[in-house]
């Protein structure tokens, strides 16, 4: 294994673990909170 | 390989909700917890994803709450195994930038000074992207700096669809100077778009930006074999992005480059496996 695949194979874990303790923080529920309405600064009206 | 073919593709699956734009009112189903991989405004009627450049903010805005882990471990996820293939392949607001280039007009080549604007998405990346939200994080005020003052594909997919919309008229009232500022953003990256291939992408994208770190190491991308590489260059010469290899930070892994090169060094790749080269005829094509 070279060094480049052993650092992507450790920011893959990296990136399942972030996911992983994003849902339990409560982080994919803000994420849907935010979409799920229409987003006046999106849009420029705020 | 089509790569029209399937930026129309992912383009629908994006705003795969169609009944919003004629009800001018967005998608709120489940599916918008997840992000896509490209840029593609959540308030987009159709949009049936949420935005990851958005929901980075949002999330950076909500951080002085809790850490932003999730949006960051997609976007890395989404790096790591996609890369810049995103960019060429995966963004609606790509193919915008693409099929506008299309129209008749004198076309603004590629330059050392396109190169050097080419780092100017960085500092955007930093300063409206990260540093505003941050910033306002700490005063409880949550402030999306790209979205507000500069995302184009916002204005063009969220305000322009709903505003349109004759159902929308408290929308409609509540526009002002802010709304005309992005309005003016937009008119002027789809007016230089024209003359420039994507020029958004190219000097502006905050989530290029991102993904460009992440080149090295994405799993699915152009390749080459430095074996066969006679280092003729006609692959950089080829190309419209600002790269000065193939495969590094600005190349959006088009393919353009695989049909060009004499030895036939290039080739689309995921890992080990190739997916498109000269070595693979396309279907249809005679050999």
């Amino acid at each position: 294994m070279t060094h480049r695949q052993a650092l992507w194979a450790v920011l893959f874990c990296v990136g399942i673990l972030l996911v992983v303790l994003g849902v339990l923080n409560g982080g994919a529920r803000d994420v849907l909170a935010k979409a799920v309405k229409i987003c006046s600064e999106c849009i420029g009206l705020g | 390989m089509n790569r029209r073919l399937i930026q129309l593709y992912s383009a629908l699956l994006y705003n795969a909700h169609l009944r919003g734009f004629a009800e001018g009112k967005i998608y709120t189903g489940s599916l918008k917890t997840v992000c896509a991989p490209g840029l593609n405004c959540y308030s987009c009627p159709g949009a049936s994803f949420a935005c990851p450049l958005g929901s980075l903010q949002n999330a950076v805005a909500a951080s002085a709450d809790r850490p932003a882990f999730y949006v960051v471990g997609l976007l890395l996820l989404f790096g790591l195994l996609l890369g810049r293939v995103i960019c060429g392949f995966l963004c609606p607001f790509g193919l915008i930038q693409e099929l506008i280039h299309k129209i008749p007009s004198k076309k603004l080549k590629k330059s050392p000074l396109t190169r050097k604007l080419s780092y100017a998405k960085y500092g955007i990346l930093v300063l409206f992207a990260l540093a505003i939200p941050a910033y306002y994080a700490l005063q409880k005020l949550p402030l999306p700096g790209f979205c507000k003052y500069i995302c184009p594909a916002g204005t063009l997919e969220g305000a322009v669809m709903l505003l349109l919309h004759p159902g929308n008229d408290a929308l409609r009232e509540l526009t002002g100077h802010l709304f005309r500022w992005k309005l003016t953003v937009l008119v002027m990256v789809l007016t230089a778009c024209v003359f420039v291939y994507r020029a958004f992408c190219r000097f502006i994208c905050p989530l290029g930006a991102l993904y460009s770190l992440l080149a090295k190491l994405a799993l699915l991308g152009i390749k080459v074999d430095k074996t066969l590489c006679t280092d003729c260059g006609a692959c950089v010469r080829v190309c419209k992005m600002d790269i000065h290899a193939v495969g590094d930070r600005e190349c959006i892994h088009c393919g353009t480059c695989i049909h060009v090169c004499p030895t036939k060094a290039i080739s689309f790749r995921a890992g080990k496996i190739v997916l498109h080269g000269p070595s693979l005829p396309e279907r249809g094509t005679k050999s």
